[in-house]
């Protein structure tokens, strides 16, 4: 990958030496300081990124994503259209080439990404999204990691949120159906108290009533004043919720709207909701 | 009686020396297994890490006895325990620091982080003999036996003696003492959990705010104490020469692979399937037979399956045997 000699192992498969498990793909940052920027129009704001991965080509071009308070902005888009990409871009999980990340007044596009965490924003991947090898409750005080409080209260919330957890709580949570696993992952990053919260695909691999059930508990999550960020393939049900909508398209913004404006675009509905 | 007496060459011969040295694997595999586990490769420096240790405690060893301080029938290498596990933190959080970090910045993959700590070893190889030289090192001092064969055989008044060295019970307790320290630490404690938690998915334990040099250096940290521990027991049972203990990386990492990689359980069962295995097979059985047979069937030979000087034939056998069956080792760790 990228020519670094370092990441090649020479086709090495040997577990005897080498766990493979669990290997982090974040690239290392220095992580540099938080900068005071003017107060922009959005809490969240990606704003003209463009990047790739390591010192590859440019996978975002000019994409601009933001997102406020009580608000859900969904991003949607066929398959290697760059979402999740943007999602990292906006994490600080590869390095915007221009364009800045702007949070509730600060410009923190050199902040690492666990400094992002200390500033209050929650992610949650779309794959390896949880520690399999913990428990549910594990998951949890993970989540709470940075907190030096009592976060109890906090995990009573989310177990209120997702009742299915408590009753899993001392299970490994690899060894949850896909739904529940999803649930883990929503509610570990929850237990920060996020400021802003991230989800990539939150409902990948859920069965429709899960799904809705998911939704539902996001819409919560969302009226708490928590701002969301999130990607989604069931475009028409996510758009159906969403304030803001944006479409992308070969790592370009192509459509920018309302949930709604987006869904009753003709455009839209021809090339992304299928009619 | 017979029966007692067989019972007793048993355990003396086999039970007992077995026990300690199973123990002392134990710790060392369970350092192997933590950084498997979390650096994700196998630190071929190990052995030589645990001789590290061990010199820097026979030297405050023979400092504080220059000075006649000393423990009573304990040995004094006890008290300068804490000294060298603390040197030998500072040694591994250095090389950390000079070596493994760049690789780890590199996001290095770890096959090349094995050869990297193949070079640590002989470096940490050099060090040790540079400082102590290659020989033998006494250092044991206080009493030498908790239950004398002597002693015993006045006691039970048996043919056979059972002897329990110092060395012996003060292995056994401390690795239990060790163990018991490693779990509560790894299940209960934030620390621990993060250090598990970056085990399983160092991308997450990122985003979860989790900061890997810190779960890097507590682990480093936690191998210091292990390795020294681990060590410094094995020379008093035996005695110190640093080849031995590059020697140990054999049985070390048999057990940690027989009890399944990454798993700290299998780690600990691992050192005492190999610990047993390897003392059972070299052992010669004559006298134990000898007491349980009838006098006609009594063995001519030794009965000794294979000589001392194969002993880590047997880790090998062990760990073809455990590949071929059970990939996973004893415990599900992970797959090999
Ligand atoms: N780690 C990576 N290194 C290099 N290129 C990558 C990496 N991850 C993704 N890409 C490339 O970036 C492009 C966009 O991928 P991305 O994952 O952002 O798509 P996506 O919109 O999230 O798609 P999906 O709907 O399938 O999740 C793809 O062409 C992909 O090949
Ligand atoms: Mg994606």
């Amino acid at each position: 990958m990228s020519g670094n000699p370092y990441q090649d192992d020479r086709g090495n498969k040997d577990a005897s030496i080498t766990k493979r498990h669990g290997v982090g793909e974040i690239p290392y940052r220095k992580g540099g300081k938080a900068t005071p920027a003017a107060k922009g129009e959005a809490f969240l704001i990606g704003d003209t990124m463009t990047g790739g991965y390591g010192t590859g080509p440019d996978i975002l071009h000019e994409c601009t994503i933001a997102v406020n308070p009580g608000e859900i902005a969904v991003i949607v888009g066929p398959n290697g259209a760059g979402k999740s990409t943007a999602m990292k871009a906006v994490f600080g999980m590869l390095d915007v080439r221009s364009g800045h990340v702007l949070l509730d007044g600060e410009d923190i596009t050199a902040l690492s990404p666990q400094d992002r965490v200390i500033k209050g924003m929650g992610f949650v991947p779309q794959t390896n999204n949880i520690f399999t090898s913990l428990t549910v409750e594990e998951n949890l005080e993970m989540g709470a990691f940075i907190r030096r409080d009592d976060f109890r209260g906090t995990m009573a919330q989310v177990y209120d949120l997702f009742p299915i957890l408590k009753e899993k709580r001392n299970q490994a949570a690899g060894e949850l159906s896909g739904g529940q696993r999803q649930q883990v992952a929503v509610g570990r990053a929850l237990m920060t108290r996020p400021k802003v919260l991230m989800l990539d695909e939150p409902t990948a691999g859920v069965s429709p009533i899960v799904m809705d059930e998911l939704f539902d508990r996001i819409i919560e999550v969302a009226r708490t004043g928590i701002p969301i960020l999130m990607v989604e393939q069931n475009a028409r049900q996510a758009l159906e919720i969403a304030d803001k909508g944006y479409v992308l398209v070969q790592g370009r913004n192509a459509f920018t709207g309302t949930g709604k404006e987006l869904l009753e675009d003709p455009e839209v509905r021809k090339s992304f909701l299928g009619g | 009686m017979d029966l007692l007496n067989a019972i007793v060459a048993l355990t003396n011969f086999v039970i007992v020396p077995a026990v300690s040295y199973g123990s002392q694997l134990a710790l060392g595999a369970l350092g192997v297994t933590l950084i498997y586990g979390i650096l994700r490769f196998s630190n071929f420096a190990h052995g030589d890490t645990m001789a590290f240790g061990a010199m820097v405690t026979i030297l405050f060893t023979w400092w504080f006895q220059g000075m006649g301080l000393t423990l009573g029938p304990l040995p004094t290498a006890l008290l300068a325990l804490p000294f060298g596990i603390a040197v030998t933190a500072l040694l591994l959080i250095g090389t950390d620091r000079v070596v493994y970090r760049f690789y780890r910045e590199q996001k290095a993959k770890p096959v090349i982080l094995v050869i990297v700590s193949l070079g640590v070893m002989f470096i940490m190889n050099g060090i040790v003999r540079f400082i102590i030289g290659p020989d033998d090192q006494q250092f044991a001092d206080g009493a030498r036996f908790i239950v004398s064969a002597r002693d015993f055989k006045e006691w039970s008044g048996l043919d056979e003696g059972l002897a329990i060295k110092t060395s012996q019970g003060l292995t056994v307790i401390t690795t239990i003492i060790a163990v018991a320290l490693l779990f509560w630490f790894l299940n209960r404690t934030r620390t621990g959990k993060s250090m598990r938690a970056y085990s399983d998915n160092e991308d997450l334990a990122l985003l979860s705010g989790i900061n890997p040099e810190r779960v890097v250096m507590y682990t480093w940290l936690i191998v210091a104490a292990l390795t020294t521990v681990a060590g410094v027991l094995y020379g008093l049972d035996k005695s110190f020469k640093p080849f031995t203990y590059f020697q140990l990386l054999l049985p070390i990492f048999a057990s940690a692979i027989v009890g399944g990689l990454g798993s700290p359980l299998g780690a600990i069962a691992g050192g005492f399937v190999i610990a047993f295995s390897e003392v059972t097979i070299t052992y010669a059985w004559k006298k134990v037979l000898g007491y349980l047979l009838p006098d006609a069937l009594e063995p001519s030979g030794l009965v000794q399956l294979l000589s001392t000087d194969y002993k880590f034939a047997v880790s090998f056998v062990i760990l073809l045997i455990v590949l071929l069956f059970r990939p996973t080792g004893l415990f599900r760790g992970k797959s090999v």
